[in-house]
């Protein structure tokens, strides 16, 4: 009856579910070193203990629902640290060990685990934590890197979307700036980029798309120039988001005009949440509504679109 | 209402307070037709074309008959009752003047008497005393905000159907869980309006 | 149906084997929209179960005079009757609990567990066994209610009733008495409560294999 739709591992990748999976914890690593480097000792905890939980959440599920244990394919590694990154250094041990909790057992493995969830299991886990411990998630627990400033104490400081004139564009390169522990040097997260697209393990299609959609609908409703724009599209969990979330096999659409369609309204989404919004930041809600909307994307757009299999065709 | 105040309230009734997501009415239809996307779409049409004139009546019933007479704390039995007939009257008309619409919804007509949602708008329009023109556009965006989640949820529940779902789990409260995580991601929405 | 009834199995059935929240899952917007606190469950449960017993005695008592053609209505106009008696009483009596259930109360016309035990009920049986399955029902909706309701209450906002349980130091998570929360709690308990039957059901089959 309905349309079967393939779930990640896709037969025809010759890369197994275990080498992929491995391919972005390893594209995360240089993010994650960044964000311990100026987070300091907090930042590391909290990488520790998400990672942790959704591991031992995994195993102690499927040792429950006698199923095969297979914790070392590394899904949950990579959920625990894509949550851990997505929340602020000073968020509290028990809410990440709750987080990566949430993640695994609520949204993946009660849709039947790997390959059947139809959301992020992180983000979904981070819009949870969000709503529930607003204290702990809001713009007030992000605190300024301690590194970078020698000598001066973690300080609560605006985020830079907030006050995005506050901080240059070097800065924001670097990861000299406030925000969680994984979005702050983009610099690391176009490393991890680089490095999953030469690897085949992602398209560059989603997150340049993503990623020139806010720019261009930043441009077009908030206005305020081209390097404003650059500077907000720059600006907290665009990038991040882009490269390791709105990627996800599971949750986002298969052919290539469903992904830059999917892409395009992620970034429209969260140029609206920002602008008119209560959240500061929109590109989980963004990356959510999207992967919902993804089955019927891929149901409804026409199995072949000419145009664009004909420019597929010649650049290979 | 100037149109920028109509398009604001529109995304109010769609996406911010969302019917489903937010005010939880229309919660039984929603759960209960929603595994196919054609029967969703469906579903969701009748019950925008039903919400929209039910506003209209109830709007005129309130405030040109109860309110004279007096006779406000008559607001629900009479509201059901406009509700029922007109139910009941769509279907007839529908059947003698568009069968191929009728036989898309006819099957869901009879169950909107009994879906919350209408009735929800009519008092909600009422409580908070909505002029006419406001009444028809709740109803109508109200009812849109229904449909596109219905809509959505059936995309997901078919994606579903193939899920190794945990035995426990399977339909109601799987469903449920959905929803509940849909729920999270609207609530991306608050403040837009 | 001429086989007798007793009065104890029919009042019963409404509570566990055919409870209508856990087990037929009639009436989900009121359990969703309002258990975000043990007390709103416990008032609403209250107001619908008063509505349930009136309204099948009333269905009950004019079955053989309601002409089958017109019954929906008729127990709609009988329903309504009862859903405004309560409004006004809880508006006079309770304005507290009125305000917070909100357009629930009048939504109880619409719900549609009253409306199927009319129908599947009331309008085959006598008075007696009618007002027993209003209360079994009642009861049995009222205790799945406060039941979400406490969960809900005491994660969301570490109470229950009102009355701080989990102590000053802990930090309720707010997601589950918001609307997802609703949905998310009640989804849960839902799959717990089926995993609790079919261990049950597991049970009684291997006792009747055994006593065979």
């Amino acid at each position: 009856m309905s349309l079967r739709i393939s779930t990640a591992p896709h037969m025809h990748n010759p890369l197994t579910t275990q080498r992929l999976m491995l391919n972005v914890v390893i594209a995360l690593i240089p993010t994650a070193v960044v964000g311990i480097y100026a987070f300091g000792l907090s930042a590391a905890l909290v990488l520790a203990v998400s990672v942790a939980s959704a591991v031992v959440s995994e195993l102690l599920w499927q040792k429950i629902a006698r199923q095969p244990v297979r914790i070392n394919d590394f899904s949950a590694v990579l959920t625990g640290l894509i949550l851990g990154l997505n929340l602020p250094s000073t968020a509290p041990w028990w809410m990440a060990m709750i987080g990566s909790a949430f993640a695994i057992i609520i949204v993946k493995q009660l849709f039947g685990g790997l390959g059947d969830n139809f959301l992020n299991p992180a983000l979904a886990a981070r819009a949870v934590l969000l709503a529930s411990w607003p204290v702990h998630m809001a713009a007030s627990a992000y605190v300024a890197p301690t590194f970078f400033q020698a000598g001066v104490d973690a300080v609560s400081a605006a985020t830079p979307l907030s006050s995005p004139g506050s901080y240059t564009l070097m800065q924001r390169l670097l990861g000299q700036i406030p925000g969680t522990i994984g979005e702050v040097s983009k610099a690391a997260i176009l490393l991890g980029f680089l490095f999953l697209v030469c690897t085949g393990t992602i398209s560059w299609r989603i997150p340049v798309v993503m990623v020139g959609s806010v720019y261009v609908f930043t441009l077009l409703i908030v206005g305020g120039g081209f390097e404003s724009a650059l500077i907000a599209t720059l600006s907290g969990g665009v990038l991040f988001g882009a490269v390791f979330m709105a990627t996800d096999y599971v949750t986002s659409p298969i052919r290539p005009v469903a992904q830059i369609i999917y892409a395009l309204l992620i970034g429209l989404i969260i140029v609206l949440i920002r602008q008119f919004g209560n959240y500061p930041e929109g590109v989980t809600y963004g990356i959510l509504l999207m992967n919902i909307a993804t089955p019927l994307i891929d149901r409804f757009l026409p199995q072949k679109i000419y145009g664009i299999q004909k420019k597929e065709a010649k650049k290979a | 209402m100037s149109i920028t105040e109509i398009l604001l309230f529109m995304v109010s009734c769609i996406l911010t307070n969302n019917f489903i997501f937010s005010r939880f009415l229309g919660c039984c239809p929603f759960l209960g037709v929603s595994s196919k996307v054609e029967t969703s779409v469906s579903m969701g049409l009748a019950v925008t074309f039903v919400m929209t004139i039910a506003s209209l009546f109830c709007w005129l019933i309130y405030n040109l008959l109860l309110i004279p007479l007096n006779l406000t704390y008559m607001s629900t039995i009479s509201f059901i009752l406009v509700i029922a007939a007109l139910v009941q009257f769509v279907e007839m008309f529908l059947k003698k003047s568009s069968p191929t619409l009728y036989s898309a919804l006819g099957i869901y007509l009879p169950l909107i008497t009994t879906n919350c949602a209408v009735l929800g708008v009519a008092t909600l329009n009422m409580n908070n005393a909505y002029g006419l023109l406001q009444s028809v556009l709740n109803g109508t965006f109200s009812a849109l905000g229904f449909l596109l989640a219905i809509v959505l949820m059936a995309g997901v529940r078919e994606r579903l159907e193939s899920s190794k779902i945990p035995a426990c789990m399977k339909g109601f409260p799987i469903t449920l869980v959905s929803a509940g995580l849909m729920a999270v991601a609207f609530m991306g929405f608050q403040g837009l309006v | 149906m001429s086989e007798k009834k007793s009065l104890g199995k029919v009042f019963f059935n409404g509570i566990i084997p055919e409870n209508p929240t856990f087990r037929l899952v009639l009436g989900t917007c009121p359990t969703l929209a309002v258990t975000s606190s043990a007390l709103n469950g416990l008032g609403m449960g209250a107001a619908a179960t008063f509505v349930l017993v009136c309204s099948n005695i009333a269905i009950s008592l004019l079955r053989k005079f309601i002409p089958d053609q017109v019954r929906i209505p008729a127990f709609i106009v009988v329903i309504c009757t009862f859903v405004t008696m309560v409004q006004l009483l809880m508006q006079a009596f309770l304005p507290s609990l009125y305000e917070s259930l909100g357009i629930f109360i009048p939504l109880i016309v619409v719900n549609c567990i009253i409306l199927a035990r009319a129908e599947a009920f009331a309008s085959k049986n006598g008075p007696v066994l009618s007002a027993a399955d209003g209360l079994g029902m009642g009861i049995g909706f009222t205790l799945a209610l406060t039941l979400i309701g406490t969960i809900r209450e005491l994660i969301g906002s570490g109470s229950v009733f009102g009355v701080n349980l989990l102590g000053a130091s802990y930090e309720p998570m707010l997601l589950i008495v918001l609307a997802s929360g609703g949905f998310l709690t009640f989804g849960l308990l839902l799959g717990v409560f089926n995993l609790i039957v079919k261990k049950i059901e597991k049970k009684n089959a291997a006792k009747e294999a055994q006593a065979a």
